[in-house]
């Protein structure tokens, strides 16, 4: 895979230029351009119904725009994390068999098996398996596949705080270790936020862009991550580098500011 | 004087054969619930038989364009202004209709009508023998080839565009297989019954089966024993051929469900 060489230098591994789409008649998502470079973590945020599922199926392939484009770097393999499947229960299938589908030997199965925590779960039918379980099953069947670039949809839904504090935990690990991309959606916005080095507001459009920049250097703050929502208390950067015009939204333009998120309790956050 | 002389020798091997291909097609149309797109399609294919008459080409052609042509149209039309549900029906109960109608319009030609309603597998001769089996082998080298990627789009079509394999080019080879099989099956089951052993021997077999291979080969197993006891029952019993195999399958059918708690309890106790 060879990122994609822009005029300014930028590496990119995947962009997205100006999309557009409808579904049902409906415009979902409008102008939405964004970037995500090799070993950077993109959060995507935004209310139910902003478009950023659509997004993420625009950027892995499975939906075309109506206007804009994705280009992706020539050979670039995405490991994608689905928010759910719809694993009918007609349908028998181990762990081990799913992650056959998606390539790996027996041993390289069973270590990425072991990676997500799930050692010796191989034969557990994928039906069977809990909520948390199957959000690892559905990233090792991502790691599988050696992506440049992973990309989680809502990967903690169904979770409790402590499980959702992990999984996003090894989600960074991960990529500090492959060196891949990634590219996380969610509508909670603490938790998430706090694992990114980047964050894009959502909202049929890219409302607002930024940086999770002086918490996330702070190393009080990787010990506190996940503990609890305090450890999502990062600050973000809005860069308001474009004009809202008929959105309608109440930002204040033309500088910089930094955000506080939610209840800013003290660092307090110990692990449970 | 050969086996094959036979006609119930012929008869359980034309049943054998169409099994061999129902059982891992059945699969995906129990596991993708096509139950409804399997009925549209066989019952476009009685619209084809009058066509291939009509113009003097060989049936199974007529059979295989027509039954192909309906299972395009409506996954073309699917998500318009319908529901999937109302379309399928639509078009299922419609083709059954327009192919009476055009069979009947045919003049000069003699048809076995109910040959072609319920198939008439004690006329099978060699040439179709070899119709059948051939058939059999094209359906069944498609899904070997294509099993993986089936298998994937089937769970998550998703997963399988971010994995850079194209759900409708999926979709098609299985709505090609499945033209093929009501056309080779036609005279074995005829086209009111040719769903059933799509499903039916699929469904059986999904109680004991722990991966989709062995679903697969279980649901081969179940329509090949239907086809042959059903042939024994009908020579014994005098009733029609194609309707006892379906009678005895759903027979199994329903041994399998009885039996399906004491295998999952025995499961469980193995799982401890």
């Amino acid at each position: 895979m060879r990122p994609v060489q822009r005029a300014d230098g930028v590496r990119s591994l995947i962009e997205a230029q100006g999309l557009g789409i409808s579904l049902g008649g409906q415009p979902v998502l409008a102008d939405v351009t964004l970037t995500l470079r090799a070993g950077e973590i993109v959060t995507v945020v935004g209310p139910n119904g902003s478009g950023k599922s659509t997004l993420l199926r625009l950027l892995i392939g499975a939906e075309r725009p109506d206007s804009g484009r994705v280009i992706r770097a020539p050979g670039l393999r995405i490991g994608y994390v689905p928010q759910k499947l719809a694993v009918d229960r007609t349908l028998p299938i181990t762990v081990d068999g799913f992650l056959a589908l998606a390539g790996g030997n027996r041993d390289e199965r069973s270590a990425v098996l072991e990676r997500v925590g799930l050692e010796g779960l191989g034969r557990r039918q994928l039906s069977a398996l809990s909520g948390g379980q199957f959000q690892r099953t559905m990233l090792a069947q991502a790691l599988l596949r050696k992506p440049d670039l992973l990309v989680l949809d809502e990967a903690t839904q169904g979770l409790d705080q402590a499980g959702e504090a992990r999984f996003y935990m090894l989600v960074e690990q991960l990529r500090s270790e492959l060196g891949c991309g990634v590219l996380m959606v969610s509508h909670d916005l603490h938790v998430v936020m706090a694992a990114s080095d980047r964050v894009i507001c959502l909202n049929g459009h890219v409302c607002c862009e930024g940086t999770p920049t002086v918490v996330s250097a702070a190393p009080e703050y990787r010990a506190m991550f996940g503990f609890g929502t305090q450890g999502a208390l990062a600050l973000y950067r809005h860069e308001h580098d474009h004009d809202h015009g008929a959105h309608g939204h109440e930002h204040g333009h033309g500088h910089e500011h930094a955000h506080e998120h939610g209840d800013h309790a003290p660092a307090s956050g110990t692990a449970p | 004087m050969t086996l094959l002389d036979d006609f119930l020798v012929r008869a359980a091997l034309a049943g054998i054969g169409v099994a061999l291909a129902a059982g891992p097609l059945g699969c995906f149309v129990v596991w993708r619930r096509m139950a409804y797109f399997g009925d549209a399609t066989a019952h476009a294919s009685l619209l084809g038989v009058s066509l291939a008459l009509a113009s003097g080409l060989p049936v199974v052609l007529g059979v295989i364009a027509t039954a192909l042509a309906m299972a395009v149209a409506v996954s073309a039309a699917a998500g318009r202004s319908h529901s999937v549900d109302t379309l399928l029906g639509v078009a299922a109960h419609g083709a059954l209709a327009l192919g009476l109608v055009a069979l009947s319009l045919l003049s000069g030609v003699r048809v076995d009508l109910l040959g072609y309603l319920f198939g008439d597998i004690l006329a099978v001769g060699r040439g179709d023998l070899l119709v059948i089996w051939s058939g059999a082998f094209v359906v069944l080298g498609l899904l070997a080839w294509r099993w993986r990627p089936l298998l994937l789009t089937t769970l998550s079509e998703d997963l399988s565009a971010a994995a850079g394999v194209d759900p409708r080019r999926e979709r098609l080879i299985l709505t090609l297989a499945l033209a093929l099989l009501v056309a080779v099956s036609l005279k074995v089951v005829g086209a009111l019954l040719v769903t059933a052993m799509l499903i039916v021997p699929a469904s059986a077999a999904r109680v004991f089966a722990r991966s989709p291979e062995a679903m697969a080969a279980g649901a081969v197993g179940a329509g090949a024993l239907a086809a042959v006891a059903g042939l024994a029952a009908s020579a014994e019993l005098d009733t029609p051929a194609g309707p006892s195999i379906v009678v005895v399958a759903v027979a199994l059918l329903l041994v399998a469900s009885a039996l399906e708690p004491a295998v999952t309890r025995r499961r469980r106790r193995q799982a401890k």
